[in-house]
């Protein structure tokens, strides 16, 4: 506890005129996208998060805040892919200065219409040209490096640079064999992605890709939506003020997860708990065993968040639609919305 | 009227440029638009006005290394964007904007550092600002139809503005307006949260422009008609999205609790007058199209144009400047300036290994296949019995799950009445087909001039959008409406064949499919002039006809 604190005092001053970010504990609603953004934070094995749903919900706001919430990662100073110690750091980049500091966990945006060259990176074309040096030139995935890649309209981006993102998330490696250059280096990053269905979906291989997926709606009832707007003025009003008066749960929460990942490791999974995860998905016929994989990784860390011992039913119950519900076969004919099929699966096998 | 709205509205923007996000303009460029940007480059914002142009590239907007730069210097040389620092941004042809620019300035929008102020110059109905942004823009503003004024808006002073923005950030909202604003958000249908924001923003400028500290009901009443009025649905949508009535309160009503909720009712209602009120009378109609065809447009994202510069069979690389998003080829640019470099050299200082000229530069080229969009044109007439409307609707989602493993779009233009309707513009969303689909009734006439005059708008839009475009045809060919609207069954015939010699001649792949009970000899005439396949299914299936698309 108090080292927690002593870590929030030395955080690193935000450059002047970077206000804090909004604080993710002070969103409103949305439960499902905080808990699967927290399970990630968790346990970044779980895979990404696809957050597909209404605009202006809070989307790119939550993943910004989670990520402030983190506590600074360790990392060699001038390193392009924030490497923790210089052994790690790649060749290519050739850093002799070993300082360590703290860094803020990163966030990185992948526009739109973003090149492949912005993504993996490339050949420094400059240098090469300029000074005849075979120079590599880092891209987003190195930036993102233990960190968040986030992605708006993730429906719109083009296929190839998806199939790209979610080959790199899956491996944890960039490999870049391109112009005569033959580089890798760690990527490893959580990707949130996010969307919205009507303006195009998401082609099912790469819906699969991803971890956990969460439905978002904007809030139907009133006063809800009214403390959404009070909310975000008095934050607008002034950011250091808020930020303090949520310091708190964002410091519980801080400490949440840095236990959870600490006991993550000695949660057991009963052979029952296994049995169900197939069962369910069995039931809802997905394809692959990725399905029951990620079932159990965001059961056995919400189970670490709860500092529960073991994966009970009702971790798996509160987790199925996540983890379930963009791995079922689309059939455009059927009615029903994905999350009552889960919902309904759930309740027969794990009754 | 809306001049002074224009006033509010400029006004508005300049105390607080960021937190509004800007201002949505939709006018044709020619001289009333011309007043609107005068007055706005008269306005003293806090910040300066930038005009970006739809083409600009990575570098320009966002800076980093410039190549060029770099070559003739040596050393690496950085040029700051415009987005480096803080504007008011100005965006001509916003409907236009390609997916990449929106995106890239929605996320400046969000950093907090610029408003943006998008010119909307959306001619047909369909076109119109990406979704991205009309949802970050506080406000919205139509001039159509609009003469000039008699006497043109005088820009706010600087004094008067300096006092409202230091008034204008204590400024408060009572409680019963914010929610009365919530509640008429949820009346008209507006999910967006930001709508609120924004709107609740505009509402304490105005007061805090009126030197109040307090907004009133009439400052409200002034927001909403520049806030929310333009994000209404039409009542129709709107209805389903109608929030559940809040929960009876726990404890029995305190008799005076009763009354001021009524009070929060008439308000909201008074404010929906308001928001009505200023919409001009066809803009619901319109922009529902806009809506559903905005949301197309985002879909067509990954399909635009033909000729890309980054995927795709190659193409033989050509002369250009790197912009960040070609790629340059390197062997072909060492093969140009090879020749050169014992001439350059005699006249070179530095000594360099390599002389190369920004002339020199090659970039790659790749040929991309576009998407292709699939636009039916299903009769729905009284004539074309219900059951093969079933028929049709079948064969379309039939379509549509074929569709959806190919990645192919779909359109929708249904015969019925008066006047052909394109009910879904071209989308690849399932969500929406299917939605618009189960709502599709049947009766009336056969406008089938009409209907082939909407695909074929629809089809040269899709082209235009960098799609290629092909028609299905669904009827039972009993064309009886004119192109006028008028019943007359002669005048439709020589309608329709002049509408399908447009198709033949913009060179348009289109299918017919008879529907009719026997097969009908002016059809087989009209897909002939079409220049299309002619089937005739006398019992069309579902999956008959999904089997001759395919």
């Amino acid at each position: 506890m108090t080292a927690l604190h002593r870590n929030q005092a030395t955080r690193p001053q935000p450059a002047s005129g970077a206000k804090p970010p909004f604080p993710f504990t002070a969103v409103v609603g949305q439960d499902d996208m905080r808990l699967a953004m927290t399970l990630t934070a968790i346990d970044p094995m779980i895979g990404g998060v696809l957050v597909f749903g209404d605009r202006g919900t809070g989307k790119s706001t939550a993943v910004r805040g989670l990520a402030a919430l983190l506590p600074p990662i360790r990392a060699v100073r001038a390193c392009p892919v924030n490497s923790a110690d210089p052994a790690q750091c790649p060749d290519w980049a050739g850093i002799t200065d070993p300082t360590i500091v703290e860094k803020p966990t990163p966030v990185v945006d992948l526009p739109l219409g973003v090149s492949e060259d912005r993504v993996t990176g490339a050949l420094d074309v400059e240098r090469a040209i300029a000074q005849g040096v075979k120079a590599f030139e880092p891209g987003l995935l190195a930036r993102a490096n233990r960190g968040y890649l986030y992605i708006d309209e993730v429906n719109l981006l083009e296929d190839h640079i998806v199939d790209l993102l979610l080959d790199v998330a899956q491996s944890g490696e960039n490999v870049v064999e391109r112009d005569g250059l033959s580089i890798r280096h760690a990527a490893r990053f959580v990707l949130v992605g996010s969307g919205n269905p009507e303006e195009g979906d998401l082609r099912p291989q790469l819906l699969d890709r991803f971890g956990l997926s969460v439905e978002v709606r904007s809030p139907r009832d009133i006063a809800t939506r009214v403390e959404v707007v009070l909310r975000r003025e008095a934050y607008e009003s002034d950011p250091y003020a808020f930020a303090a008066t949520w310091g708190q749960a964002e410091s519980d929460l801080r400490e949440t997860i840095l236990n959870a990942r600490a006991s993550l490791p000695k949660i057991q999974t009963p052979r029952a708990a296994l049995e169900d995860c197939a069962a369910l998905c069995i039931a809802l016929g997905s394809d692959g065993v990725r399905g029951e994989l990620t079932l159990l990784r965001a059961a056995r860390a919400l189970a670490a968040s709860e500092a529960a011992p073991k994966v009970t039913r009702d971790h798996l119950r509160r987790i199925a639609a996540m983890s379930l519900g963009h791995r079922l076969r689309r059939d455009p004919l059927d009615e029903a919305g994905a999350s009552d099929r889960v919902a309904r699966a759930v309740s027969e096998t794990l009754a | 009227m809306t001049w002074a709205r224009l006033d509010l509205a400029l006004r508005v923007l300049a105390v607080d440029p960021v937190g509004l996000g800007g201002l949505w303009l939709r006018s044709r460029a020619g001289p009333i638009r011309d007043v609107a940007t005068t007055a706005l480059a008269a306005t003293p914002f806090d910040r300066p006005q930038r005009r970006l142009s739809a083409n600009i590239d990575d570098l320009a907007l966002l800076g980093g290394p410039d190549p060029v730069a770099t070559l003739a210097a040596g050393r690496p040389i950085h040029r700051p964007g415009v987005l480096s620092t803080p504007a008011l941004l100005i965006l001509p042809m916003a409907e236009s904007a390609p997916p990449s620019l929106t995106a890239r300035l929605a996320q400046a929008l969000d950093k907090g550092h610029h408003a943006l102020v998008a010119l909307d110059e959306a001619a047909e109905d369909g076109e119109g600002l990406p979704s991205a942004l009309s949802d970050r823009l506080g406000l919205f503003l139509s001039l159509e139809g609009e003469r000039s004024p008699r006497k043109l808006p005088r820009p706010i002073g600087r004094r008067t503005l300096r006092k409202a923005r230091t008034l204008y950030p204590q400024v408060t909202v009572p409680k019963d307006l914010t929610e009365a604003l919530a509640q008429l958000a949820a009346r008209l249908g507006i999910a967006s949260p930001r709508a609120l924001l924004t709107t609740r923003r505009a509402a304490r400028a105005i007061a805090a422009l009126d030197g109040r500290l307090t907004v009133t009901e009439d400052d409200l009443i002034q927001a909403a008609e520049l806030g929310l009025a333009h994000r209404a649905l039409p009542e129709a949508e709107a209805q389903p999205n109608q929030p559940p009535e809040p929960p009876p309160p726990d404890q029995p009503d305190t008799p005076d609790s009763q009354p001021e909720e009524q009070d929060l009712q008439s308000l909201a209602d008074l404010l929906i007058e308001a928001a009505q009120a200023a919409l001009p009378p066809d803009l619901l109609a319109k922009l529902q199209s806009d809506r559903a065809n905005r949301a197309a447009q985002g879909a067509s994202g990954t399909g635009s144009a033909k000729s890309g510069n980054r995927r795709g069979r190659p193409l033989p690389s050509r002369p250009g400047r790197p912009d960040g998003q070609s790629r340059i080829d390197l062997v072909a640019t060492l093969r140009q300036a090879a020749p050169w470099q014992v001439l350059r050299r005699r006249n070179d200082t530095h000594d360099r290994a390599l002389i190369v000229h920004r002339s020199d530069l090659r970039l790659k080229r790749y040929k991309e296949v576009s998407d292709r969009v699939l636009i039916f044109v299903v009769d729905a007439s009284g004539s074309s019995a219900m059951a093969r409307l079933g028929e049709a609707k079948g064969a379309v989602e039939l379509m549509l799950a074929q569709a959806y493993s190919r990645r192919d779009h779909v359109a929708l233009v249904v015969l019925r009445g008066q006047k052909a309707e394109l009910i879904l513009p071209p989308t690849r969303s399932l969500t929406t087909t299917k939605a618009r689909l189960r709502g599709l009734p049947g009766g009336g006439g056969t406008p089938l001039a009409s209907g082939l005059a909407t695909a074929l708008d629809a089809a040269l839009r899709a082209r235009r959008q960098g799609m290629t475009p092909s028609l299905a045809l669904l009827t039972d060919g009993r064309a009886n409406i004119a192109l006028n609207g008028q019943p007359d069954r002669v005048q439709a015939q020589a309608d329709a064949h002049q509408i399908a010699t447009a198709i033949r001649a913009a060179g348009i792949a289109a299918v017919t499919l008879d529907v009719a009970n026997r097969p009908q000899p002016a059809l087989a005439e009209l897909a002939l002039a079409m220049h299309s396949r002619y089937v005739p299914l006398p019992r069309a299936d579902a999956r008959a006809i999904a089997a001759t698309l395919a």
